[in-house]
């Protein structure tokens, strides 16, 4: 049976604006299990983001239940909430965020410093994570030196280094043309099925929503559908 | 992790060389300044102790009052007996009589007609016993220009601009002119054996150098005194001793209760410019560092605050990935450890090496401080003078503004906030 990586219950978040307040997320349900590839996906405001924000334990929920590998988000401390990114969740954001001053090898071995693995563990660790990527030949490049493609690449790698449980990924093509776009998606999809990690996207990029084994559409704070790629082809 | 912020730190040139030079600049500065002022206060100390202040003096209470006079009329009259005195109370000190007056001097022709005149301070000091220190005091010998010192009564020195005025070459004759302690005037030839360079601009205007009998003799004062001097053996004042004895003598009578002409102690720091020099002295240190302290944090600060604008991405991927704000912060707070001590090491170095320089090889300022008063005895040349207090007096500061400056640019890593960092990233 597999893990539930992600369960959520009536969650509200409101944000406050003049006097009242906006009401980015109404009163959200779902689960998500171990080694899904879904994706969140809307139109601008419909609290994609948001939701990534508070699932990557960044925010916290106005009302109702956010559990991420069992732990409630809401009930989470500063502490605890970094933890938790630390030890178990991956991020990937659509301006790859690399360390300018710092080579891909040490982009990629820096969560291992946080997470104070043996430097034998961390070179061993990353060096399997640019494989998965297919940047050995690059460990010692600066980001400047990398095309858009690779550098989200390396982001990838950072992301996957620790075998999080739980892969956020924030418009991951944004900035990538479509071979780029592609080849990224293709990496994410291997290392989603080699190594069972569960991927949850927001986009609204049609090339993601093609490899989405999931789809779940916000519209004003509201889940408005959660289907998979089938049954919306049969729809 | 160390490793990691120390890569970060010789990679990013704005991280490291801008802030370790604004340190650097900032050390060798107050290191520098402080040799300098260190050295100038303590010269202008020194040499107004030398010439007229002694570290102690005593003198009757009505010259003290028109001290700037030279009202000899109002000297010690039985200056050996008080000596004696002075020396068993105080042995540890160097005791020396002065007779400071002003005179006439007049320079005649082969006709012995009048060729030059001119006004001369006269300084009346032990020139000619052997027990005399004020050769070695006033350093004469390396000061001495042309000729010899005075070796007999009747010799004197006058200082080298003050003789070339009067157009007086070694060996030639002039006559003293001035008013006794009774009134009358004297007239008294004397030789010039020699001329000096006293390197204060003040006193190579116009002095005479004379032996004491000479000049008791030519004033008529026998075994008067205007002043005697007391100065600590190791040639160091210490206000706190010369507080102590100014005290103690002046607590006891001298002379017949109620004498006016009774002598009292005064200590170099009752001279009002000597005292704020010695204040200045003391308290610079401090006050160089808390000036250093607060610029350079507010420096720093500045430089952190542009530095986390620029490093904003860096941090919010680090908190974003796990890193706690906490270690974040102290990160920070490493790097510019890392920064403050090589910086400060480096502003030491460069401000010991330009204070050894000034220390060597001086500055002449004698043609700016030509018109200066004799009230201070300020030198010709300034010297710097590197103290212990300058291996640490720029370093301390140095590390501590850095930290200072990054520990208040660092609070915005506290105020991030977390949930905007999707949007942000």
């Amino acid at each position: 049976m597999p893990e539930t990586i992600i369960q959520v219950d009536n969650l509200i978040k409101k944000f406050p604006v003049g006097k009242g307040f906006f009401t980015a997320l109404d009163t959200i349900s779902l689960r998500i299990e171990s080694g899904e590839f879904a994706g969140l996906i809307g139109p601008s405001g419909s609290g994609k983001t948001t939701l990534l924000n508070i699932l990557g334990s960044l925010d916290s929920p106005s009302s109702g239940e956010a559990l991420v590998l069992n732990k409630s988000i809401g009930k989470l401390g500063a502490k605890e909430a970094a933890d938790l990114r630390k030890e178990a969740i991956g991020f990937i954001f659509q301006t790859y965020n690399l360390l300018p001053v710092h080579t891909v090898y040490e982009n990629v071995e820096f969560p291992l410093l946080l997470l104070k693995r043996t430097k034998k563990e961390r070179n061993l660790q990353v060096e399997e994570a640019l494989e998965w990527v297919g940047l050995q030949s690059k460990r010692d490049s600066r980001p400047s030196e990398l095309s858009g493609g690779e550098s989200q690449r390396v982001a990838i790698a950072r992301a996957m280094v620790k075998r999080p449980k739980l892969v956020l990924a924030d418009e991951p093509t944004a900035n990538l043309d479509a071979k780029n776009s592609f080849h990224v998606l293709d990496t994410m999809k291997e290392l989603n099925e080699r190594l069972g990690v569960t991927f949850l996207f927001a986009t609204h990029d049609d090339k993601v929503i093609q490899y989405l084994r999931r789809i779940i559409e916000l519209n004003d704070g509201q889940i408005a559908r959660d289907y998979t790629p089938e049954k919306r082809q049969q729809s | 992790m160390i490793r990691f912020i120390l890569r970060g730190l010789l990679r990013d040139r704005s991280r490291s060389t801008i802030p370790l030079l604004v340190v650097a600049v900032g050390v060798s500065l107050s290191v520098f300044m402080h040799a300098y002022v260190t050295g100038i206060m303590g010269d202008m100390v020194r040499q107004s102790a030398h010439y007229s202040e002694g570290h102690v003096k005593v003198l009757t209470r009505p010259y003290a009052e028109m001290a700037h006079l030279n009202p000899i009329d109002l000297s010690i009259l039985n200056a050996s007996e008080l000596e004696e005195v002075l020396v068993h109370q105080y042995p540890e000190m160097d005791w020396v009589h002065r007779i400071n007056f002003s005179a006439l001097v007049d320079v005649p022709d082969s006709l012995g007609e009048t060729k030059e005149q001119g006004p001369a301070f006269v300084m009346g000091l032990d020139l000619l016993s052997d027990k005399s220190t004020e050769i070695k005091r006033l350093h004469l010998t390396e000061a001495l220009v042309r000729g010899r010192l005075p070796q007999h009564a009747g010799e004197v020195l006058l200082s080298e601009q003050f003789a070339k005025k009067l157009s007086v070459e070694v060996g030639e004759e002039f006559t003293l002119i001035a008013a006794t302690v009774y009134g009358n005037m004297a007239y008294v030839n004397f030789t010039m054996s020699g001329t000096i360079h006293h390197g204060s601009p003040a006193f190579d205007r116009g002095s005479m150098l004379i032996d004491l009998s000479d000049a008791r003799d030519f004033l008529a004062m026998e075994q008067g005194s205007a002043q005697i001097l007391g100065f600590f053996a190791d040639g160091f004042y210490n206000d706190d001793t010369a507080l102590e004895m100014k005290n103690s003598f002046n607590t006891l009578e001298h002379g017949e209760a109620e004498d006016e002409y009774a002598p009292i102690m005064l200590c170099l720091a009752d001279n009002p410019t000597m005292a704020l020099y010695l204040g200045l002295g003391s308290q610079m240190g401090m006050w160089i560092s808390l000036v250093f302290l607060l610029t350079m944090s507010l420096v720093l600060w500045n430089a952190g605050l542009l530095g986390g604008l620029r490093r904003y991405q860096e941090f919010g991927i680090r908190l974003a990935i796990g890193e706690e704000k906490s270690h974040v912060y102290r990160s920070l707070l490493w790097e510019s450890l890392a920064v403050g001590t090589i910086g400060s090491a480096v502003g030491t170095a460069i401000g010991l090496f330009f204070a050894y320089l000034l220390q060597h090889y001086g500055l002449n300022i004698e043609a700016f401080s030509e018109n200066a008063s004799q009230s201070v005895m300020m030198p010709g040349i300034i010297r710097a003078r590197i103290t212990p207090v300058d291996f640490y007096i720029g370093f301390v500061p140095g590390l501590v503004s850095t930290l200072i400056g990054a520990g208040l640019a660092g609070i915005g890593v506290y105020r991030r906030e977390t949930a905007r960092l999707m949007n942000e990233l």
